[in-house]
């Protein structure tokens, strides 16, 4: 997908696209590529630390976390929230979805590992063990 | 939006709307130079890999072993050898941590469940649905594989070097797959992401009712399920799978070049926003 349509596709329209899709006034499916393999070449010195300290060679679970867009802004999903959290504005978005995705995944990191993230909440109130 | 129909009036009349699958919550984050110098999740115990600890667990239920392992950690172990495993059933299961796991002969059903950061390798064989819901880590293992292998597998690389059963990676919604040996019939079966690597045969079916994601098969395809269809291989997949192969010690026996790609030919994609209401028409 990536390759076929401008990066900005679904910062700068609605992303309906095809005649279903406006008919239903919705996106159908994702709305970046969930296939494209990140390049390595491409790491951030965070997610280097990260992995070197989860003891992985490369991305691991890192690998399906892209940059997405959703209601017109740049966000990355949070499976642990089963939401979009949205990239703040100020961070300029590089050209390439590559360099995008490895931003997504270094902010879904440090979203994760904060305090303030709502699993800590809910592991404080319902944890088992 | 296209008009309502008389069914659809009919339900919209009795307060059943349609409903929008748009617009999850979103949050702000913090800046990218805020909480940049922690790696791990709050709530997860402090393990030094250099710490280890031998668990021989021939005369203990699944539960005092899985309990054990979370004591380990807390005591910051991050290195377990788990010694007699007899094949006994959900072991390693719901590991939320990172940690290196080495377990030393085979596992029943269901091992290593449910985990979110652990290294595991096992050097016997698993039986069904070993790494069921795994969310990131690694999952290595020597030897075969029983069916449901991978289930629903969120992220994370699982590995088996030997063969494994049916429905390989059912319901597959991110990570990675990678089987040395043959997969049996409906691998793939309703996949939605994430990748399989087949390095040997694949049986009938393959990639039956997937939605979305990529299996790569390195020898024959018995048959095709419903919407999966050859992709085109590009110069990015080839240097991904000879990354991943090389991380653990495989290779495809005819060469990367020569391994088929499949994807979803997405001819299933039928979701709107009108689902739910026609569903409480039917009910």
């Amino acid at each position: 997908m990536s390759d076929k349509i401008d990066i900005d596709h679904f910062l700068t329209t609605d992303g309906l696209d095809s005649e279903r899709e406006q008919e239903i006034g919705q996106h159908i499916g994702y709305r970046y590529d969930v296939n494209l393999v990140p390049d390595l070449n491409r790491l951030t010195p965070y997610l280097k630390d990260y992995m070197e300290v989860m003891g992985w060679s490369d991305l691991n679970w890192l690998e399906d976390v892209h940059l997405g867009y959703e209601e017109g802004k740049a966000a990355v999903f949070d499976r642990n929230i089963n939401g979009w959290v949205q990239v703040p504005d100020d961070i300029k978005l590089p050209d390439n979805q590559q360099d995008r995705d490895m931003i997504a995944r270094e902010l879904l990191l440090k979203f994760q590992m904060s305090d303030r993230h709502p699993l800590v909440q809910l592991k404080a109130a319902y944890k088992k063990f | 939006m296209g008009t309502l129909n008389d069914e659809q009036h009919k339900s919209y009349d009795m307060g059943m709307h349609t409903e929008q699958l748009s617009g999850r919550t979103m949050q702000k984050f913090f800046s990218l130079d805020e909480d940049g110098g922690r790696f791990t999740q709050p709530y997860t115990h402090d393990v030094d890999f250099d710490k280890k600890a031998d668990l021989d667990i021939k005369d203990m239920e699944a539960s005092e072993v899985n309990t054990k392992i979370r004591e380990l950690m807390a005591e910051g172990y991050g290195h377990i050898v788990i010694k007699n495993p007899l094949a006994k059933h959900s072991i390693c299961v719901g590991i939320l941590n990172r940690l290196k796991v080495d377990i030393e002969g085979s596992l029943g059903y269901f091992g290593c469940g449910l985990i979110d950061g652990p290294n595991v390798r096992i050097t016997g064989r698993v039986g069904w649905s070993c790494a069921e819901n795994m969310m990131s880590g690694t999952v290595v293992i020597e030897k075969n594989a029983g069916s449901t292998f991978g289930a629903a597998i969120r992220g994370g690389d699982l590995v088996c070097k030997g063969d494994v059963g049916s429905r390989t990676g059912i319901d597959q919604k991110g990570g990675n797959i990678i089987v040395g040996g043959s997969t049996g019939a409906f691998s793939g079966f309703m996949m939605q992401r994430g990748r399989m690597v087949i390095l040997g045969n694949a049986g009938i079916n393959l990639g039956d009712s997937m939605y979305d994601g990529t299996i790569y098969v390195g020898g024959d395809v018995e048959s095709y399920g419903v919407d999966a269809v050859p992709g085109e291989m590009t110069d990015m997949d080839a240097k991904w799978l000879e990354d991943k192969l090389n991380l653990y010690g495989m290779k495809a026996p005819n060469g990367i070049s020569k391994m088929k790609k499949i994807v979803a030919g997405k001819q299933l994609w039928n979701y709107d926003n009108l689902e739910p209401t026609e569903k409480k028409i039917i009910l």
